[in-house]
């Protein structure tokens, strides 16, 4: 593992000290909110996977009686009837922040609904089948949008999953190990120079007894030689 | 206040019309690219409904706005029937968050 090019010093092993501490809390922080987001992800994956299931069912048949209506009926009096709406799909829009990932939330208004009544066309020149699939498109309406909501929100709430994982492991794979190594690192080289100064002092000391020593052993020799003269 | 648009060939997208969708046809891929990139510069549309056929060819342009809350992107199967590419979709949302497909069958 690679390692930090720092000083090794006191100092800087507080430092580093520091930033594990905080590289280890961002890591739990980090992890928890991978795994809520996980959590909530597949809640809405799993809800989005039914709906579109069954609207891709309904649209199949909305399809297949559309395609006989316009089979039945020419291009232009098929265009003439759809196109004016009755009624006119409005879309508000507001946003939810589902772990500080802010995912949009549709709310429908529908304008000039007709109950029953809401074919835009008179009942002359169309066919039936124009009627029951635009009934049934009528029906999956919102779920449509609903799948729309939980799609775009799967989709970022995907992308931040992708992000905070990468960031985990980041974290775990390489920020902190690379903390670890260079603490070890400086406390070893810091022990070694504790070793190296406490070597040299037991040294000097050493040196300083055995001069001390000598120093005694001349001075007591020139006081025998001191008291012979004096005697 | 948004609209929802949709973009497809004529006969996917004629019966949206009736429900209140602007409907914008799209007789080739690259009208369909132009017409994805114009709908979303010009901010009124929330929800961008896009035929798979079209989808699958347009996939990169699609992504690009995966990750702006508006406008969602979202495919609906057309006339020629679901070829699977919706469902697709989810599969590799999946996959890019977990990093394996979990959702099984």
């Amino acid at each position: 593992m690679a390692e930090l090019r720092v000083n090794p010093t006191r100092m800087e092993l507080k430092k580093i000290q520091a930033r594990y501490a905080t590289a280890r809390k961002g890591h739990k922080l980090l992890k928890d909110k991978r795994d809520e987001l996980m959590k909530r992800f597949l809640d809405v994956v799993r809800e989005d996977k039914l709906l579109r299931q069954k609207v891709e069912a309904s649209l199949s048949g909305v399809y297949k009686s559309f395609g006989i209506a316009s089979a039945v009926s020419s291009p232009n009096m098929l265009t003439e009837a759809l196109m004016l709406p009755k009624k006119e799909g409005k879309l508000y829009v507001t946003y939810k922040n589902v772990m500080s990932v802010t995912v949009p939330v549709y709310s429908l208004e529908i304008l000039g609904e007709g109950g029953s009544d809401s074919y835009n066309y008179g009942m002359a020149f169309t066919s039936g089948e124009l009627d029951s699939s635009l009934r049934e498109l009528n029906g999956i309406l919102e779920d449509l949008v609903r799948m729309a909501e939980l799609e775009k929100t799967a989709q970022m709430l995907a992308e931040e999953i992708e992000k905070t994982r990468r960031r985990v492991n980041a974290l775990e794979h390489i920020m902190m190990p690379q903390y670890v190594s260079t603490m070890k690192t400086i406390k070893m080289k810091l022990d070694e120079n504790e070793r190296g100064n406490t070597t040299r002092l037991m040294k000097v000391k050493d040196m300083m007894v055995k001069a001390q020593l000598a120093g005694k052993n001349n001075e007591a020799e020139s006081d025998e030689e001191y008291s012979e003269v004096t005697q | 206040m948004y609209k929802i648009g949709i973009i497809g060939e004529r006969d996917s997208v004629l019966g949206f019309m009736a429900i209140g969708f602007s409907v914008h046809e799209a007789p080739d891929v690259d009208t369909a690219g132009e017409l994805i990139d114009a709908l979303a510069k010009s901010g009124e549309y929330a929800i961008i409904f896009i035929v798979e056929n079209y989808a699958e060819a347009l996939s990169e342009k699609i992504n690009k706005y995966k990750d702006s809350p508006i406008p969602a992107i979202i495919t609906v199967p057309g006339a020629g029937g679901a070829t699977g590419y919706g469902m697709e979709a989810i599969r590799s949302a999946v996959e890019r968050a977990v990093g394996a497909d979990i959702l099984g069958d």
